[in-house]
């Protein structure tokens, strides 16, 4: 493969990335109601509380992953943002129950204690999701001059991606699958972003490749 | 939507509507209440007050009050509700969730005077106006929270409270809060529950959901009490943790509540004949849970 294909093909992963980075983040958030209401119900402010945790998490994703891709950016950092993600996505699964009943007993008032749930649950991942934005920014443009245009693309990207993660899951997921089913879904696409950002940086450049070198199509093959 | 789906439906509209269609064009506004759920308001016309919630597919009443005669139960479904007396004709400890215009509390009050009762409302503004415009007033013995049903339930059984009378009333037929369908919310209630305590649960499921929620409902308490009315398109649920009373004690209890019920206009005299066991829907169908409970879907 060429430099400029292997770029070509980075750049269709990281867009690919965005996407359901987007979607996965609005699944997550619109479970995340019914996650809590059985501890703290379904009121208003328990949805005040979610959305507010997972905007502030995203806006301090944000400013950390800018803050990052000012240094070396490279896709093992971006893989790894994927990858911690999906781990620290896993206790909404195996520790949200025991994490609830603590909140739910330490502190009376729905509100905070929906908002300290909320925090305890989601910041982490939702943060890390939210670094993979100004990272895949940088890790896609070459020259300034493309950088609104990348930038545009990518926000396209993953906010339709996150338009089609709500609109999924509150008409159809909830109804076909548990929650945790859906969140082992977005937990097994955040590791398969990780391996395909690590799978694509690894395939190895051609030196002089053409089309029809033998040399080129083996090492192709590998 | 099928045909039956539709009179269904129809006939869900009809009854709710029923006794403001007489005069609508006529019926005055007397107060607006804003809400962080929705608007209420709150009309009368020919001396029947109405508490509405205002929804954008048209209003539909939440509760009405005979202003000459204000003990009169209008609807079919709170008259029907009653019918958790025949089951526990004695209530000593009263848990209700959702208050409405407080018809229900404020008679189960009345009639129990030392019963202590607990109701449990999600929305200040509808206290407010069950207390300005419904004239439901507390006291030591009659109590209104506003919580949500499910947090005042789990943490009301953590402390290790009882109740011998609990009332689900929480359904507008319009939007139904799910995490107060599934089996895990009913196994809190169950646990509330003295043994001798029933549950009453007025629902408005169609379709679908009418099966997913009695399977839910099987699944938690066995066999429990279907109660339906012609011309009404809820249904009541009643169901104890130990086995139903037999048809005999139903009638005897019936008899002996007649008179202090009459007041109320609630003929509980034909209710027992209609407290049926006989399951009427799909039992294949999933029993709801907290991590399946799309009860808004399914009620399409």
């Amino acid at each position: 493969m060429t430099e400029s294909a292997k770029q070509s093909l980075m750049s269709k992963v990281i867009v690919c990335a965005a996407f359901i980075n987007g979607f996965a983040i609005m699944a997550i958030e619109l479970l995340g109601g019914r996650v809590l209401s059985p501890y703290f119900g379904s009121s208003v402010y328990v949805w005040g509380s979610i959305i507010t945790i997972f905007m502030l998490s995203l806006s301090l994703g944000y400013l950390w992953g800018g803050r990052l891709s000012s240094r070396n950016p490279n896709p093992y950092t971006f893989a790894l943002f994927f990858l911690l993600a999906a781990i620290l996505s896993l206790p909404i699964i195996f520790l949200g129950e025991w994490t609830m009943t603590k909140v739910f007993l330490s502190i009376e008032d729905p509100r905070y204690g929906s908002l300290v749930a909320a925090t305890l649950l989601y910041f982490l991942p939702i943060c890390f999701m939210g670094m993979v934005s100004p990272y895949s920014i940088r890790l896609m443009v070459s020259s300034q001059e493309h950088s609104g245009r990348m930038a545009g693309l990518l926000y396209f990207v993953s906010t339709l991606g996150s338009a089609l993660g709500t609109l999924m899951t509150s008409f159809y997921f909830v109804l076909w699958f548990e929650i945790d089913q859906i969140m082992w879904g977005v937990v097994g696409s955040l590791l398969f972003l990780a391996a395909a950002v690590l799978i694509t940086h690894k395939i190895p450049v051609g030196d002089q490749p053409t089309k029809d070198s033998p040399v080129a199509a083996k090492q192709g093959a590998q | 939507m099928t045909a039956a789906r539709f009179l269904n439906r129809l006939g869900l509209l009809g009854c709710l509507m029923a006794t403001l269609s007489t005069g609508f064009a006529t019926a005055e506004v007397i107060h607006e209440e804003r809400s962080v759920y929705r608007n209420i308001i709150v009309t009368e016309v020919d001396g029947r007050r109405c508490l509405i919630f205002n929804a954008v597919r048209g209003e539909r009443n939440q509760t009405c009050m005979n202003m000459r005669d204000p003990q009169e139960m209008i609807f079919h479904y709170t008259r029907m509700t009653m019918a958790g007396l025949l089951v526990n004709p004695n209530p000593q400890n009263i848990l209700i969730a959702g208050l409405g215009g407080g018809t229900v509390p404020t008679a189960l009050h009345q009639l129990y005077p030392n019963a202590k009762i607990d109701v449990l409302e999600i929305d200040q503004a509808v206290l407010n106006v069950a207390r300005d415009y419904f004239s439901f007033t507390e006291d030591d013995n009659l109590k209104a929270h506003v919580v949500d049903a499910r947090v005042f339930i789990k943490r009301a059984g953590l402390q290790g409270a009882k109740y011998d009378f609990i009332m689900l009333d929480a359904f507008t037929g319009e939007y139904i809060p799910e995490h107060l369908l599934t089996q895990e919310f009913l196994q809190e209630v169950k646990q509330l529950l003295t043994a001798d305590g029933v549950l009453v649960a007025n629902t408005f499921s169609t379709s679908n959901l009418y099966s997913h929620e009695s399977v839910t409902y099987k699944s938690v308490f066995g066999e429990f009490f279907n109660f339906k009315l012609s011309g009404s398109g809820n249904r009541v649920i009643i169901a104890q943790q130990k086995p139903l009373p037999l048809q005999g004690t139903l009638s005897q209890n019936a008899q002996a509540l007649y008179e202090p019920l009459k007041v109320y206009g609630v003929d509980i005299l034909e209710f027992p004949v209609r407290l049926s066991t006989k399951p009427d829907w799909d039992e294949s169908l999933r029993v709801l849970t907290d991590q399946f409970s799309p009860a808004n879907l399914l009620g399409q």
